[in-house]
Parts: structure tokens; C-alpha cells; sequence
């Protein structure tokens, strides 16, 4: 895969390297390489810090986890943990693909498929130690910083509904258990089946269809 | 059209409904037994020995006349009331027929009942009584209660549907209607095609709500739900406005007189009374709203300011003409979520009651004098118009539904399904409001206006009771995309986290996306509108500071009764394994999905149960009640012996709540706390039912300093029991991160979590609280209280 690093980097090229991405169009690709340059400030790679540039993240709840899913190794397909220091445009795209619609033109085999690897993006959101499982402090984590714009909920709210969830989502997983059994954490599987009934192809999914206007960053 | 404009401000019916009596000059008759003899002398029945009743005082008399109208409106309401009761006792009947089934019967039997004790001339159902009385309240409940988020966000749809769907209803079913009038056998050669498309336009209006309540068990999706809402929404002041347009032009005696010209205008009236009575009720509801913010102190008044100002906003929007009933729906949905917050529980409950009962006896009345009419004689029946009226409207409903849906379908990322648009066909129940048009046309410019009236309510009855009855298993059959009701914690947990995910992710690609608007919208609220229109000092969210008054009014007893003692309190398990996994009881998923939902940042309301006929209980004072139960149970295992098993109670009963509230739920960090369970084992013989002990284990690669901020997690219970400080220091904590917040930037400020077990701080391994991470320095604030925090537990965890 091309390292697409210089400014001269034609869009033929990125079409290529982003072998992954089949349903971006190559105006979308266009209109991305743009955004990533504004971002990056015409540098070949993003760090962390240039999402500072996104003023409208500020007020995102999860922000940190967001900036933190693009840098993550399992997302960039480059490792099983893990962050990198740096991503450039191939790996935004990557990011990026996870967010494509799904087709339902598709095969049920691929909008299965499809379905799992964004189910797993979310999965290693939650998941932020790397170890294949969503454990309890992890899981309080998300509630206290879906919870955070209220000033009004103590911590111990939060907690407690992280417990609650994690609860049920043991009963869920696991249904009854041996006495010494011990539940470790949500895994990718027990993940998979708290989401079936949740329709993710309406959620995760961002328009890249209607781009009519591309807000400047600064 | 003649509707007079009072001035007075009375909104109460009767008065009202006795001006209009007299004005009508009814006579009144009570039933043959009572006042056969004397009409408006008193009786005397009873008076002794008196041939002359005029002159000598009687002991018993009895007038009827005086209270007559009240009286009966009263009855008639109870009546129907007592109906109601009846409705919902036969558990399964709400989910067979809607409920306006019923209520039209009433009026049926009410409409019987006058007929047959011979009343001269019931009250008459006047046009300013009704679009003056009956009509707001109705308007103002189906605004207030409007589920506003689904609406916004599908706005252009509803719009477009809504707005659309009237108009090329009205106009294709007067138009087809003009066409069966021209043909001569029918014998309704007089009507024209103005009164053809007046028609059209009163019987377009659709009362949708009125179904949702049967097929809301079958739980359509919130898309659908949401589009059937909104046009029941649009669609009364839609086609009100039609319909005053259409008359204004029927006043122009010479249809050639009609030029272009006044089509345009009649056009762009249309939508300046629209948009006009938008803006009017737009300002109206941030005026109510500003004024509640100084109401503290009169709580008492406050339901009445909601009240007057939306009534004023219809009226106010009368007077120029414009859409009383956009105006009054705009008023709601503007002022509900600043009223909301700035009123008091109790108003607050008494509006949303006050509101339905309003509704509903409005919707009531107006049912009855539907029943009157149907059952009098002023009716005239021409197969023709009728039958034709009646396919004409599902045939233009089936045009309007899909033909607008596939259009709309094109711009939207997920489609309307055909089985949806059948459902959206199939509800097109005509209601109250196409009655009351109806029956209020005028008659010297329609002189066949019983025709009318008359296939209206062939058309209402058949719509209601046919479509309305069979519309239920019509959802079940074509298994319509069912949205979780029950939605467990999980799921709202997930689903918003993917909105906020969406949301970051179009920010970061450049991409004005959909939650964008939403966003940009908030922020605005949250910088101008709220700071102007909340109250400052608000109190904390009403179930923790409801819990947090129960809590301490307990802790005072306590003490005062000297149980308050190391050992009587329950304190985490820690460390526990899972015994046995219990399923969170529904009242405990309730409680936190109510904390979910309204807490979580971008408050999404995903509770779509809507019912036009009554309220779903509050469930925070359901919650308070269980938190006062649960306590006083706590307190009796507490007190009663030392129990080492977890739960406190046999295993065999029910009612092992989990705690849902803060202080008292336990939440027990993972196994790596072993140093902590030693450092409690002397309040391990607690007994509290809602010690939630699971065991996590945790990843081998635990941190000292992992492990030292459980601990520091279990201290804040502890500190508890020792008496009340610890509200204090709770309420000293918010409040001052609620300084640290400011005003504009709450979301991204609120209390950072203590624990960051996330992100890079932790996989440097260092002291995170000491260190800020890459997003900046505004969070060593947060970190730096936190860190007192921390001092102030480390005493307490150093005395072991």
C-alpha cells in the first residue's frame, strides 16, 4: 500500500491504496483528502493534536475516545493493541470506511460482514485496554463521560448504572452461572449479542452523500 | 363566517355555553315528570296548603332552568367518564377499538337520551364557542405533549406531508366531488365548486392520534409513530386555515370575480397565516418561559401563566387573522422545555393533568354534540354524495400517501417502507374536528349544508369505527418494524454513544451532518436561551434531591433513636464473585433508564408512549416511594442481626433490589481490592439487599494506583453513614465543578471522571490525576478537585 504522503499525491493513487474502501466514491476520497489536509495542515500525517482544530469535537462527550479510535492499532488493522503516533491519510480512510452505509445490495454474508466490523469499531471503543474484553471500570468509564454533561449526576450514578448495565448484560451473555464461575467482562460474542436487536446499519452511518457544505475548521 | 370575537377572557365553557343558550333562546325543559306544570315559576310542590305558590314562602322549589346548561354539560362529561372507566376495566378493549369509539357512542346515547325525553333545543354547538373553547385546549396538549426531538429531526417529512398530504387532499376530493356533482341525476346540481372544495378541505382533516393508542402496543417504529404524529399535528391548523381561506372566498359572491390574482393571494394568505401564527406562538412561549423563571416563589400561579399564555397566543393570532392553532401549537413546543425545567414538580404535574383533562373534555363535548346531531333530525341523505365522499377519501388518501412518501423517500436515508405508508393510509381517521367544521358551516351560504354535515359523519363513523377497529391487526399483520420498547440500559447506553460518535465523526470529516444542526442548535440554547430563560440555582435533578431528603431525614431518626452505629450500615461487598446473577427488577431498569435518559448528555427522548387519553404515572415519585421502602428495609435487616450473606434476605424472595441512587448503591470495583476488604472487614456483616456484588476481574495488569482508586470509590459510602456530612461534601464537590464549568462549555467540562482508566494517562502508567492529558489544561481543574477529594477520603482509608 503507497504511502500517500506529498501534496502532489494524485487521487488516482489514494483510490488504489484504499483498497478497503470500495462504496467511497472517488469524490468522496477527493473531498477527505481535503478535510485531512485542513486538518493536518498540509502535513503528511495527523497526530493527536490536530483534532484539536475541530471546534465542534469540543462539545462532544466522548471526544477523547473518538480522537483515541482513530490512532488505535486494532481499528488501523496494524496490530492487536496498542496506539500509533501518527496516521495518514490511508489510515483516516480506514477509519473512515467503517462509517460507509451499508450496502444492502450486498449478499446477507457481506451486510453481515458489515455489520460486525463497525459492531467491532464500537467494541474497541469501549474496550480500551486492548484485552478483548469490556470490563466494569471500562464500562463505568463510557457511562461517566456519556453522563458528564450533566453536572447534576454524581459519579456514584454513574457507576451504578455502568454496574446496572454490566449486569444485565452478563444476564444477557452468560444467563445462569456457576457458583465459582467468574463473569470477566463483556467479549466481542457477548457484545455481538446485546447488540442484535439494535439496528446499527440506521446509527453508524454518516452521510457522505450530501456533502453540500464542508464546514472549515477554522 | 361570522365568528364573533369576544373580548372576554373567560375560558370557562359554561358561562359561555349560557351566554350562547340565551342567545339561541332555548327553552328549557327538564324531564316531563318534574316540570310539567310550571316552565319558569318555581314550584311549589310542597307548600303548605297555599293556593296561591306566588305568595306564601315554600319550603321545597325547585329550578331547573337556572342551572340547567352547567348541569347538564356536567352530566354529560361524567357520563362519558364513567364510560372511560368502563373502557379500560375490559383490560383488552383500549387495544380493539380507539378510544374516540367510545366517546362517539356516548354522544350517541346522550344524543338519544335528549331526543327522546322530548328537550326542546339542546345547547348548540356555536363556531366562537368552539373555535374559542373547545378547539385550544385540544390543540395545546397534542403540542405540549409532542414528543420534540423524532419531530424535528423528521421535520421536512412531516412538513411535507403534512402540509401536502391537506392540500392535495382538500383539493382532489372537492374537485372529484364537483365532478359527481355536475352529473344530473344525482340531483346536486346546486352545489358548486367552491363549497365542493370547502368540503374537501373540512374533510381532509385527519385525527391519527386517535389510533396510535391501538396499535401503539404493537410498537411501530419511531419513525412512523412520528410521522403519523406530526401530521396529526399539522393537519388541524392546516386545514383550518384551508378552510377559512376557502370561505373568505365563498363570501365573494361572483365566483367571475375570482381573478388569478386572488388565487395568488389566497396562496400566499395561506402561508403567511401559517408561518405568521408560528412566529406568534414562537414568541409567546419564550415570553411564558422568561416569566416562569421568577415564579419561585408563587409556584402556585405557575400553571396558570402556561395556561394564559398559550391561550393568549391563539387569540392573539385570531385577532391578525393568523393560525390560532399553529400559534398555540408552536407556544407549546417552544415553552415546554424551559417550563419543564424552571417550574416545580408539583406544577409541573398539575399542568400536564390540567392539559389532558382540558383536552379532554373538550374532545368530549364536542363528541356529544356530535352524537346529538347524528341522532336529530336535521339530516339529508343522498347516496350518491356520500358514497362517492367516502371513496373519494381513501382514494386520495392511498394518492397523497404514496405518491408524497416516494417523493419524500428519495431525500431521506432510510426510506418509508410500503408497509408503513399502508399504515399511514390506513389511519386516516377523521375525528372531532372535521365535525365541528362541519357542523359550523354557515348556512346562508350553504344551503345544502345538512348534506354535509351529514356524509361528514358517515365518513366519521366509518373511518373510526371500521378503520379504527380493524387498523389494530392490520399492524400486527404486516409486522410493522417494532422499535425496542423495552429498551434495556444497555441499549441506551450504546445507542447513545453511536449518536455521539456520529456526530464526532462528522465533525472531524468537515461534514455538516445531520446532528450537526442539532448540535449547533443546542449550543445556542445552551449559551443564550437557557441563561435567560432558566432559573438560576436550580436544584438538582428532582430524584436525587428528593432521595437526598429522604436519606436525610432518615439518618436525623437514626440517630435520634441511637441505631446509627459502625456496624448497622451496609457497605460494599467488594470482591464478591457473582453468587447468582439477578435480573434487574423492570422498576430498577426503569430508574436508570429514567436516569439515562434524562441525564445523559443530549437528553434523547426515546419514550414514544404517547396516550391521547390519559398520563403514565410519574415515575419519580414512584421511585420515591420504592427509595423509602427499600431504605426502611435496609434498616430492619440492618438492625436485626449481622448477616454475612450479601443479599439479606432468603434467597427465595423477590425483592432483591438493586439501588439505583446515589449513596447507596455500591458499586464494587474490581477484584484487585483485596487490600480493600481487609480494610472493611469490619462492616462486612451488613446486610444491605442492594449490595450489587459482581466480581470483574480485572486484566492481571493492575496499577497500585488502580487499585488505590477503588478503594478511594468505596470510601464515599462509608463517610456517609457517619452522618450527613457527606452531603454536604457532595453538594460542595458539584457545586463547585459546576463553577469549574461556567456557563457556555458544561458538556465538555462536567465532572471529569475520577478514574481514568482510559486513554493515554493510563498507559503511561503514571499518576493521571497529576498529569493532564492531551486535550488540555482545563482539566487539571477537574483533576485538582479531585485530588482534595482524594486527600479527604485518605484519613479515613489510613484509620485502618
Amino acid at each position: 500500500s503507497s504511502n500517500c504522503g506529498s501534496a502532489s499525491c494524485k487521487v488516482g493513487d489514494l483510490e488504489q491504496a484504499t483498497s478497503t474502501s470500495p462504496l467511497i466514491s472517488s469524490e468522496q476520497i477527493e473531498q477527505l483528502h481535503r478535510r485531512f489536509k485542513q486538518l493536518s495542515g498540509d502535513q503528511p500525517t495527523i497526530r493527536k493534536e490536530n483534532f484539536n482544530n475541530v471546534p465542534d469535537l469540543e462539545l462532544n462527550p466522548i471526544r477523547s475516545k473518538i480522537v483515541r479510535a482513530f490512532f488505535d492499532n486494532r481499528n488501523l488493522r496494524k496490530g492487536p493493541s496498542g496506539l500509533a503516533d501518527e496516521i495518514n491519510f490511508e489510515d483516516f480512510l480506514t477509519i473512515m470506511s467503517y462509517f460507509r452505509p451499508i450496502d444492502t445490495t450486498m449478499g446477507e454474508e457481506q451486510v453481515e460482514l458489515s455489520r460486525k466490523e463497525k459492531l467491532r469499531f464500537l467494541f474497541h471503543m469501549y474496550d480500551s485496554d486492548s484485552d478483548g474484553r469490556i470490563t466494569l471500570e471500562e464500562y463505568r468509564n463510557v457511562v461517566e463521560e456519556l453522563l458528564s454533561g450533566n453536572p447534576h449526576i454524581e459519579k456514584e450514578s454513574a457507576r451504578s448504572i455502568a454496574d446496572g448495565a454490566m449486569m444485565e448484560a452478563a444476564s444477557v451473555c452468560v444467563g445462569q452461572m456457576e457458583p465459582d464461575q467468574v463473569y470477566e467482562g463483556i467479549t466481542f460474542e457477548d457484545f455481538l449479542k446485546i447488540w442484535q436487536g439494535i439496528d446499527i446499519e440506521t446509527k453508524m452511518h454518516v452521510r457522505f452523500l450530501n456533502m453540500e457544505t464542508i464546514a472549515l475548521c477554522h | 363566517m361570522g365568528r364573533k370575537m369576544f373580548v372576554t377572557f373567560s375560558p370557562w365553557n359554561w358561562l359561555l355555553l349560557l351566554a350562547a343558550l340565551e342567545c339561541s333562546e332555548a327553552s328549557s325543559d327538564l324531564k316531563e315528570t318534574a316540570t310539567s306544570t310550571a316552565q319558569h315559576v318555581p314550584n311549589a310542590w310542597f307548600a303548605a296548603a297555599s293556593s296561591e305558590p306566588d305568595e306564601r314562602i315554600s319550603v321545597f322549589e325547585l329550578d331547573y332552568d337556572y342551572v340547567q346548561i352547567p348541569y347538564e354539560v356536567t352530566l354529560w362529561i361524567l357520563l362519558a367518564s364513567l364510560a372511560k372507566i368502563g373502557f379500560h376495566l375490559y383490560r383488552r378493549l383500549p387495544g380493539l377499538m380507539p378510544e374516540s369509539c367510545l366517546l362517539i357512542l356516548v354522544g350517541v346515547l346522550v344524543g338519544g337520551i335528549i331526543l327522546g325525553t322530548d328537550h326542546k333545543s339542546p345547547p348548540v354547538m356555536d363556531s366562537s364557542i368552539y373555535f374559542l373553547y373547545l378547539l385550544p385546549p385540544i390543540v395545546l396538549e397534542s403540542g405540549y405533549f409532542m414528543p420534540t426531538r423524532p419531530f424535528f429531526e423528521n421535520f421536512g417529512s412531516i412538513l411535507w406531508w403534512a402540509g401536502l398530504g391537506a392540500l392535495v387532499n382538500a383539493f382532489g376530493i372537492g374537485l372529484c366531488l364537483y365532478l359527481i356533482c355536475q352529473i344530473k341525476a344525482f340531483g346536486l346540481g346546486d352545489v358548486n365548486l367552491l363549497q365542493n372544495l370547502l368540503f374537501g378541505s373540512l374533510i381532509s382533516a385527519v385525527d391519527p392520534v386517535a389510533v396510535l393508542a391501538v396499535f401503539q402496543e404493537a410498537r411501530v417504529n419511531e419513525q412512523l409513530y412520528m410521522m403519523i404524529f406530526g401530521e396529526a399535528l399539522l393537519n388541524d391548523g392546516i386545514s383550518v386555515v384551508l378552510y377559512n381561506i376557502l370561505i373568505a372566498f365563498t363570501k365573494m359572491h361572483k365566483f367571475e370575480d375570482i381573478e388569478a390574482v386572488d388565487i395568488l393571494a389566497g396562496c400566499a394568505r395561506f402561508v403567511i397565516v401559517g408561518v405568521g401564527g408560528v412566529l406568534f406562538g414562537i414568541v409567546f412561549g419564550f415570553i411564558s418561559a422568561f416569566i416562569t423563571r421568577f415564579t419561585q416563589n408563587v409556584s402556585a400561579i405557575e400553571p396558570l401563566i402556561v395556561f394564559m399564555f398559550s391561550y393568549l397566543s391563539y387569540l392573539a393570532a385570531e385577532t391578525l387573522y393568523l393560525s390560532g392553532i399553529l400559534a398555540i401549537t408552536a407556544c407549546a413546543v417552544t415553552m415546554k422545555k424551559y417550563v419543564e425545567e424552571n417550574v416545580s414538580q408539583k406544577s409541573y404535574t398539575t399542568i400536564k393533568y390540567f392539559m389532558k383533562m382540558l383536552s379532554s373534555v373538550s374532545e368530549t363535548l364536542i363528541f356529544i354534540f356530535m352524537g346529538v346531531s347524528t341522532v336529530g333530525k336535521n339530516h339529508e341523505w343522498n347516496w350518491a354524495f356520500i358514497c362517492f365522499t367516502l371513496v373519494f377519501c381513501q382514494i386520495w388518501r392511498a394518492i397523497s400517501v404514496f405518491a408524497l412518501f416516494y417523493v419524500s423517500n428519495q431525500f431521506r436515508t432510510f426510506p418509508f417502507s410500503i408497509k408503513d405508508q399502508c399504515i399511514i393510509f390506513y389511519s386516516g381517521v377523521r375525528g372531532a374536528g372535521t365535525f365541528s367544521l362541519a357542523f359550523l358551516l354557515p348556512l346562508s351560504l350553504f344551503p345544502r349544508k345538512n348534506l354535509f354535515v351529514t356524509a361528514t359523519l358517515v365518513v366519521i363513523y366509518f373511518t373510526t369505527f371500521i378503520q379504527g377497529i380493524t387498523i389494530g391487526p392490520l399492524v400486527r399483520y404486516l409486522d410493522v418494524k417494532k422499535t425496542n420498547k423495552k429498551e434495556s440500559i444497555n441499549e441506551a447506553l450504546h445507542i447513545r454513544l453511536m449518536d455521539h460518535l456520529k456526530a464526532g465523526i462528522e465533525d472531524v470529516c468537515g461534514h455538516w451532518g445531520h446532528s450537526q444542526v442539532r448540535d449547533k442548535f443546542k449550543k445556542f440554547d445552551h449559551r443564550y436561551l437557557r441563561k435567560i430563560l432558566i432559573r438560576k440555582n436550580l436544584p438538582k435533578s428532582s430524584i436525587v434531591s428528593l432521595y437526598k431528603k429522604l436519606e436525610m431525614k432518615q439518618a436525623i431518626e437514626m440517630v435520634e433513636t441511637g441505631i446509627l452505629s459502625s456496624t448497622a450500615f451496609s457497605v460494599p461487598r467488594l470482591a464478591q464473585r457473582i453468587q447468582r446473577i439477578k435480573r434487574l427488577s423492570p422498576e430498577d431498569v426503569e430508574s436508570m433508564r429514567d436516569i439515562l435518559t434524562r441525564n445523559m448528555y443530549q437528553v434523547r427522548q426515546r419514550t414514544l408512549s404517547y396516550n391521547k387519553y390519559n398520563l403514565k404515572p410519574q415515575t419519580s415519585e414512584k421511585q420515591a416511594k420504592e427509595i423509602l421502602i427499600r431504605r426502611q428495609n435496609t434498616l430492619r435487616e440492618s438492625t436485626r442481626k449481622g448477616h454475612s450473606l450479601p443479599w439479606g434476605k432468603p434467597a427465595g424472595t423477590k425483592n432483591i433490589r438493586y439501588l439505583s441512587f446515589p449513596y447507596s448503591t455500591y458499586s464494587n470495583p474490581p477484584s484487585a481490592g483485596r487490600d480493600v476488604r481487609a480494610a472493611e472487614s469490619t462492616d462486612d456483616d451488613s446486610s444491605d439487599p442492594g449490595v450489587l456484588s459482581i466480581k470483574f476481574s480485572t486484566p492481571s495488569r493492575v496499577s497500585s494506583l488502580q487499585r488505590r482508586r477503588q478503594t478511594q470509590e468505596g470510601i464515599p459510602m462509608r463517610r456517609l453513614h457517619r452522618g450527613g456530612k457527606t452531603f454536604n461534601f457532595g453538594y460542595q464537590r458539584s457545586a463547585s465543578q459546576e463553577e469549574e464549568v461556567g456557563a457556555g462549555r458544561r458538556a465538555a467540562l462536567g465532572p471529569k471522571p475520577l478514574f481514568h482508566t482510559v486513554d493515554e494517562e493510563y498507559e503511561s502508567g503514571g499518576e493521571s490525576e497529576e498529569e493532564s492529558s492531551a486535550v488540555g489544561s482545563r482539566w487539571t481543574a477537574d483533576h485538582g478537585l479531585s485530588r482534595e477529594h482524594h486527600k479527604s477520603h485518605s484519613p479515613l482509608l489510613q484509620r485502618k
